[in-house]
């Protein structure tokens, strides 16, 4: 509860940053909403009706009262409340990422714990090539590779236009992960589908963050291994199979788990290049979207999602660091 | 008294970098059951590279060259891996200097004792946790069935220890290895924790090789003491005789530099010179001999072991 209301002065900046950014940034909504041809006075009208013509600190004013009735405002672009477009996109979003997020983890972290018990192996040299492949590979460039190569050259995977193909419809809405929804429905035809279309943008990403989350479960497995608790155990002789898991790997998650937060966070960022590529209608693409439009309130209420998530995320690391490490519970 | 261990002519060498580590040459000395014997030295003279050199603990670099070492008739030099690893633990167990960070700080310690119950007696979950609780009580820690939750971090160097003790010999072994157990202990704990070992000694049988630069802490608790320097065990004898009559010149500047209850501690004379560089490819036979004031011209000759008395074995040629 504590950390929550510490977080608070860091999300009052944020709505600040972002109030001024949509102000000062080029491109005027009202005359981009006016169209090409509009008069001037017609352009004035738009901005009378928007509140634009009003001095800033009366905008930022009447922004914060709006924001504190859960009102981010209206999109000019879909015509709908900020917050509800944003609501609809967000499950597309975090399934997205969660999903590219657990990829990644799931090849991570054994390759580093597999990298670290045997020194100088395949597995050694395979995750040194991971973690400089994947430092220096941008992430629209793999997205768009895995396009060309699976869709365009094998036609293995689906064209990358959403979360389902033209035929399937969207499960019913449980959680808003179609995976998740279609196989509670037990429809394994929109399952497959949408296993289809999330494939590639979740392993855009999941190769983004294969190798921060490898590079820190080697080094920290590494550590952990040359420590004195490790050498007990086996002077002890337990099994390689407890000192590895049991005794080592548990002590080396903790720093693997505050790093997944800070990889879960760049991914946030990582999503808005790969939505645009996959055509996912998340709440990136629709920021790059009203970005274009200079479209301001979904701008703002894009980054203040961010802001919140980004908060929760840290919340959520420290619950899980509590749960692994009783040295945390106490302090 | 039957021999627990014993071990003879073990070398063990270190491959590194910058050259070959030789850090034990041709070791040899048995133990007893019930006995306890002590290894005394300066630092880096090779005690703990003996313990874990026996136990199979050394790290990738080092090998045991020759020599076997014999634990209850099975030569461990010869064991597999995986037979090293049913014996470690189980038949021979060893405690360690700063036991806080001997513990696994996240799991808790009746857990750790547990673990090793289950693995070498077989025990159930619920047996194995029995059992840890019951070798609490045994290593004295007060309200055993509600410490067996705690964490390292929850506890006192001195608890530490005691529980460090309980792992190793929850599983009654033949000998137990103690390196430097009570570096970084108050002195009362100290006296505790040996006081622990010496009973479990006696009550099972257990033969103890206690590791330890103190010579005092070794006058007092073992039967009998093993010099080294630099990788040789230069004399071996009973306490009493050593101490009364030590013949071995390195052992009589070892005694020299020990402050005693009744000397001062001005009294405290380091020993000149180093530990030669064990990576050199022209070690001398006789590694104190550089340091040595009573050297004479046959000591490059070789370096041989006798027993200059019965049950007084040294490695000079001019003994004092
Ligand atoms: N892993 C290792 N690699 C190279 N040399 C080592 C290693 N471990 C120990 N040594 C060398 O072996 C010698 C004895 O060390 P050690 O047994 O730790 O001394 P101590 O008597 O203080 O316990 C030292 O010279 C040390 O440098
Ligand atoms: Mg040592």
């Amino acid at each position: 509860m504590w950390r929550l209301a510490g977080s608070l002065p860091a999300l009052v900046a944020v709505i600040i940053v972002t109030f001024v950014l949509t102000r000062v940034l080029p491109g005027d909504t009202a005359t981009y909403f006016a169209g090409p041809t509009a008069s001037a006075e017609s352009i004035a009208q738009i901005r009378a009706a928007l509140g634009l013509d009003r001095p800033l600190p009366e905008q930022f004013w009447s922004y914060v009262q709006a924001l504190a009735r859960g009102d981010l405002g209206m999109s000019l672009t879909t015509g709908q409340p900020v917050l509800v477009d944003i609501m609809n996109r967000l499950p597309a979003s975090a399934e997205l990422t969660l999903f590219g997020l657990l990829i990644a983890m799931g090849i991570a972290i054994p390759l580093g714990v597999l990298a670290a018990v045997k020194q100088g192996s395949l597995a050694d040299h395979l995750c040194r090539v991971v973690v400089t492949a994947g430092v220096s590979l941008p992430v629209f460039f793999t997205g768009l590779l895995l396009v060309y190569v699976f869709y365009y050259l094998l036609g293995w995977s689906p064209a990358p236009v959403g979360r389902l193909d033209a035929f399937a419809s969207a499960p019913p809405f449980i959680t808003g992960f179609y995976l998740v929804d279609a196989a509670l429905a037990r429809d394994w035809e929109t399952w497959h589908s949408a296993l289809a279309q999330i494939i590639l943008p979740a392993c855009t990403l999941g190769l983004f963050a294969l190798a921060p989350i490898a590079r820190i479960t080697r080094a920290s497995m590494l550590a952990v291994l040359g420590a004195e608790f490790i050498r007990t155990a086996r002077a002890s002789g337990l099994s390689s199979r407890t000192i590895i898991l049991t005794y080592a790997l548990r002590n080396a998650l903790l720093p693997v788990v505050t790093t997944l937060g800070m990889v879960f966070s760049f991914l946030l960022g990582a999503n808005v290049l790969v939505e645009k590529v996959f055509a996912w209608p998340g709440i990136g693409s629709y920021a790059v979207e009203a970005l274009i439009a200079s479209d301001g309130a979904p701008v703002q209420g894009f980054v203040l999602t961010m802001a919140i998530l980004y908060v929760l995320l840290n919340l959520t690391i420290d619950l899980v660091n509590r749960a692994l490490d009783p040295r945390a519970r106490h302090s | 008294m039957s021999a627990v261990l014993d071990v003879s002519d073990f070398s063990v060498e270190f491959r590194t970098r910058s050259g070959i580590v030789r850090a034990l040459d041709r070791v040899a000395f048995t133990v007893g059951r019930g006995e306890t014997m002590a290894l005394v030295g300066e630092s880096g003279s090779g005690k703990s590279v003996t313990a874990y050199a026996l136990l199979g603990l050394l790290d990738a670099a080092g090998k045991i060259t020759q020599g076997r070492a014999v634990l209850e008739g099975v030569d461990l030099t010869a064991a597999s891996p995986g037979e090293l690893a049913r014996i470690r633990g189980k038949r021979a167990a060893m405690i360690f200097q700063n036991p806080r960070a001997a513990l696994n700080p996240i799991r808790p310690i009746g857990q750790q004792i547990a673990d090793v119950l289950r693995r070498h007696a077989g025990l159930s979950k619920r047996d194995a946790m029995a059992g840890a609780i019951d070798m609490l009580r045994q290593v004295g820690i007060p309200d055993p069935a509600r410490r067996a939750s705690a964490y390292p971090f929850e506890l006192s160097g001195g608890m530490c220890q005691r529980v460090m003790i309980a792992i190793a010999v929850a599983t009654r072994p033949a000998l137990l290895i103690a390196d430097e157990p009570t570096t970084g202990l108050d002195v009362t704990t100290q006296a505790v924790v040996m006081d622990i070992v010496a009973k479990l000694a006696s009550e099972t049988g257990m033969a103890t090789i206690l590791i330890t630069h103190d010579l005092a802490l070794a006058a007092e608790r073992s039967a009998r003491i093993a010099v080294m320097h630099a990788g040789h065990i230069v004399e071996d004898a009973a306490t009493k005789t050593l101490l009364a009559n030590p013949r071995h010149p390195y052992t009589r500047r070892l005694l020299a530099a020990t402050p005693t209850a009744a000397g001062a501690l001005s009294a405290l004379r380091s020993i000149p010179g180093n530990l030669p560089d064990l990576r050199r490819d022209d070690l001398p036979p006789c590694r104190f001999a550089a340091r040595c004031d009573r050297r004479l011209p046959g000591c490059d000759a070789g370096l041989v072991w006798r027993d200059i008395a019965p049950a007084q074995r040294i490695a000079c040629w001019n003994p004092t």
